[in-house]
């Protein structure tokens, strides 16, 4: 619905309450952090987010994005292997 | 320079086409609706549409918080930003929405200090830099940007900030799905699902999608392999019978969403009895209000605003439009009355709304599709 | 798609039809809208500028005006309000300078003199109009233009911004040059001397509104030079403009509706850095809508396209030029866009202010 984008969490800012300096592709802007305060899994330097209007809405899996991807290529991969089984049984 | 994994790779996206084509060869006409207004821009940025097979036909659905924006409430927001000393904030969206008579960038020109920003926080950077002047958000949004308002309410209160206000005009999701599913005029065989608004709600509220309604729906990402994979996903499940809520975003959704950010939309807001949606009426429990204890921040309780609610105008067909019962090219005033340099209704002014895509983006006359071939 | 085929047909054929109507003016008082250079800057031209002066949209850009047998003096002008005044790689003083030369330019005139008008607020700084003066005057020399006459007026407090500025150039050119959109053809090809969107995003960030750091900068920059290069490299040349408010996209829209064919760009060659596509993504704008004020576009005949894209990429301003895009006879008066995934979008002319998307 809203413009969403991956940025990545280039410093916490100490001095600050939830607020963070995040980099999009060489733009770095401030982003309020409050709403990722999970002490159980605390978002740290390095980390990617998902950025709207400011506000860092949920932490990005670079793993899960990798595997999403990588499932998508190797779905050609099986369309070849079964149009090369079926080439082979001809 | 680190870059997060790129969802536009065209190379991949003709693998996920041929797996469509796969799919759909014998099926029936399917329809799907793209619910969020963020998928329908990306569908129409990068002409995805006609990609797809002929018997693949994606139905544009309400989720654009701009578009539901009833006429009367852009008046209130323009009765309360001509109020002397305010500063009205508000998203660049909202500056072309129709009111009755003016919108806000006219009324800007006319001497109301009405000021674009890009983030909730700006708002209170204004405050505190202007402290004599009243400032006033105007809130829009589902559940993807309702976290961000409340925060910012929270933070307002305590850097005791006395001159800031907001006009909540905050909406639900679930209760947009459910007008559109208990919709007679339509039949549509399956959602791509709110993908941002799933990073704050989880994926668990679309339950009753599948389990009530019969239809599947595919929690889905922006990007466009995102958007095709669950075109993708949804055909996979209709080739066999299958009705289920999956998760494509998974690298941003989780099943539970964001608690922290659940619980502040819980902590600052309550819900409305009605709200008034722009072609579709009064929804029960569809939007957001404040909670008496922030009833202080209330824009709407400080300037007593007119709330008079204005019939669409009778040409209008955004309602059938935002219910996805029309394309946009069936509304008889599409392209000639109502154009983005003139339009009658909001589903052309917001960069979301399906008419202000299909018109800026997918109203030529193309050329043969181009076949997709295996990869 | 597909659907009912022949009704959208009929519907595309109504939309262009009323397309081509001269753009009315709705609005009562003037609005930011009017000053972006898209729809509703034509239709304020449209419907008042030029029927008091009986001009033609071509007179905007230059005029003409034939003096002896062999050369015609061209004449353009431009009003300055950028605020900031100054931004990362670029100044108001640089702009009025630079602006009006590459207007004369890209006419193909050899950009010779200017006059230089100045409104200034009471309260500005004596220093900084000092500073601007000598830069403008800095500016002038580089691109070998004499500023040879010009004016200053003073208003009251809060009604300049600081301070305006307007230049008028006089440039000289051969009689009998063939350049413009009657010159166009379809199979021609569209070129870019560079990176777009610069401008524009360096002053929203220079503006501190949004709160942006990055290190983009403005292209602005005198292309006199670069043009006279590719008009003596051999390329048949048949269009030019500096794409300025409104971006490449503006332009494009205008060279399609004046020229009565359709363009069609290639998203994967479009030339735009890494920042400028961070900030608009970011914002939620289109690098095709962003401001420049220091690229060159062209269209030149198929055969010479390399030769054109050679010449552009040997001067220092050009290093970044691409071959972005062909004129066509289908959808005339269109500009589409092919997309990355081989999709197609119409590209169209800018509607008010690029606001920032964001929701």
């Amino acid at each position: 619905m809203c413009v969403g984008i991956p940025a990545m969490i280039i410093s916490i800012n100490n001095d600050k309450a939830f607020s963070a300096i995040v980099d999009v592709e060489g733009v770095r802007r401030e982003a309020n952090i409050a709403l990722l305060a999970d002490p159980a899994d605390p978002v740290r330097e390095g980390d990617w987010v998902l950025l709207h209007v400011g506000f860092a809405m949920s932490k990005l899996d670079e793993a899960e994005a990798r595997s999403t991807l990588e499932f998508i290529r190797a779905l050609g991969s099986v369309y070849d292997e079964e149009v090369e089984a079926l080439r082979v049984q001809d | 320079m680190n870059q997060f994994p790129d969802f536009r790779d065209p190379r991949a996206a003709r693998i996920v086409l041929s797996r469509i084509a796969e799919l759909a060869t014998g099926q029936p006409h399917r329809k799907f609706m793209e619910i969020c207004g963020g998928h329908t821009h990306s569908i129409y940025r990068h002409g995805l549409e006609e990609l797809l097979p002929q018997n693949v036909e994606l139905v544009h659905g309400p989720g654009c918080p701009v578009c539901v924006i009833p006429m009367g409430r852009i008046d209130d927001a323009i009765y309360i930003a001509s109020q002397p000393n305010v500063v009205f904030c508000c998203f660049g969206d909202m500056l072309r929405v129709p009111g009755g008579k003016l919108n806000l960038l006219e009324a800007r020109a006319r001497g109301a200090d009405i000021r674009v920003v890009y983030s909730p926080m700006d708002v209170l950077t204004i405050a505190e830099r202007e402290p004599e002047r009243d400032i006033v958000f105007l809130a829009v949004g589902f559940e993807t940007t309702t976290p961000s308002t409340a925060v910012t309410v929270l933070e307002a209160r305590r850097r005791k900030l006395s001159n800031y206000f907001v006009m909540s005009n905050h909406i639900r999701i679930v209760p947009a799905i459910k007008a559109i599913l208990d919709s007679k005029d339509l039949d549509l065989d399956g959602f791509i699902g709110p993908g941002h608004v799933g990073t704050v709600l989880g994926n668990h509220p679309y339950e009753f999608v599948a389990s009530e309604y019969g239809k599947p729906l595919v929690t889905a990402g922006f990007e466009p392999l995102d958007i095709l994979e669950s075109v993708m996903r949804l055909l996979a499940q209709k080739a066999v019978g299958r009705c289920e809520v999956e998760n494509q975003y998974t690298r941003a959704v989780r099943d539970a969403g964001n608690p922290v950010a659940i619980g502040v939309i819980d902590k600052v807001f309550t819900v409305r009895p009605h709200f008034e949606w722009r072609g579709l009426g009064s929804i029960e429990h569809s939007a957001l209000m404040f909670r008496d204890d922030f009833a202080e921040f209330d824009a709407e309780l400080r300037y007593s605003v007119p709330g008079i609610q204005i019939a669409d105008p009778k040409s209008c067909q955004c309602g059938e439009v935002l219910r996805g019962a029309i394309r946009p090219w069936e509304c008889k005033v599409f392209g000639t009355a109502c154009t983005p340099e003139t339009p009658i209704g909001t589903c052309m002014v917001s960069s979301e709304g399906a008419c202000a895509a299909y018109y800026n983006y997918g109203r030529f006359n193309k050329s043969p599709r181009i076949p997709v071939t295996a990869v | 798609m597909g659907h009912d085929a022949a009704g959208r047909e009929r519907l595309h054929a109504r939309i262009e039809k009323w397309r081509r109507r001269p753009m009315r003016l709705h609005d009562e008082v003037i609005t930011t809208a009017h000053g972006a250079g898209g729809k509703a800057s034509q239709a304020l031209l449209n419907s008042v500028v030029f029927p008091a002066f009986e001009m033609t949209g071509a007179a905007m850009d230059g005029a003409v005006l034939q003096v002896t047998p062999k050369h015609d003096l061209v004449m353009t002008t431009d009003s300055f309000v950028v605020t900031p005044r100054k931004f990362p790689g670029g100044s108001i003083a640089r702009l009025a300078v630079n602006g009006t030369v590459n207007d004369l330019a890209v006419m193909g005139a050899i950009p010779r003199w200017l006059s230089v008008a100045f409104v200034l607020e009471e309260g500005l700084p004596i220093s900084e109009f000092r500073d601007t003066v000598a830069e403008i005057a800095l500016a002038a020399t580089e691109a070998r233009v004499g500023i040879v006459t010009g004016d200053t007026k003073v208003v009251g407090r809060g009604a300049a911004d600081g301070l305006y500025v307007t230049t008028t150039g006089i440039g000289v050119r051969q009689h009998g040059i063939k350049l413009g959109p009657s010159e166009v053809q379809p199979d021609d090809v569209v070129l870019v001397s560079g990176n777009i969107g610069d401008h524009g995003i360096a002053v929203i960030q220079a503006r501190g509104e949004l709160d942006l750091v990055s290190d983009v900068s403005s292209d602005c920059a005198a292309l006199h030079t670069l043009v006279g290069d590719l008009l003596v490299s051999g390329a048949n040349v048949r269009w030019m403009r500096d794409p300025t408010r409104g971006g490449v996209a503006s332009s494009m829209n205008e060279l399609a509706m004046d020229a009565e064919l359709g363009v069609r760009l290639r998203e994967e060659n479009l030339p735009v850095s890494r920042t400028v596509h961070g900030v608009c993504e970011l914002l939620g704008l289109d690098p095709l809508y962003v401001a420049n004020e220091g690229k060159l576009l062209a269209v030149v005949s198929p055969e010479t396209a390399d030769k054109a894209l050679t010449s552009l990429k040997d001067h220092e301003l050009g290093r970044n030029s691409s071959i972005i895009g062909v004129i066509t006879s289908e959808n005339p008066g269109i500009v589409v866009l092919e997309t990355l995934f081989g999709g197609t979008r119409v590209v169209d002319m800018l509607v008010g202010d690029p606001l920032p998307r964001i929701c």
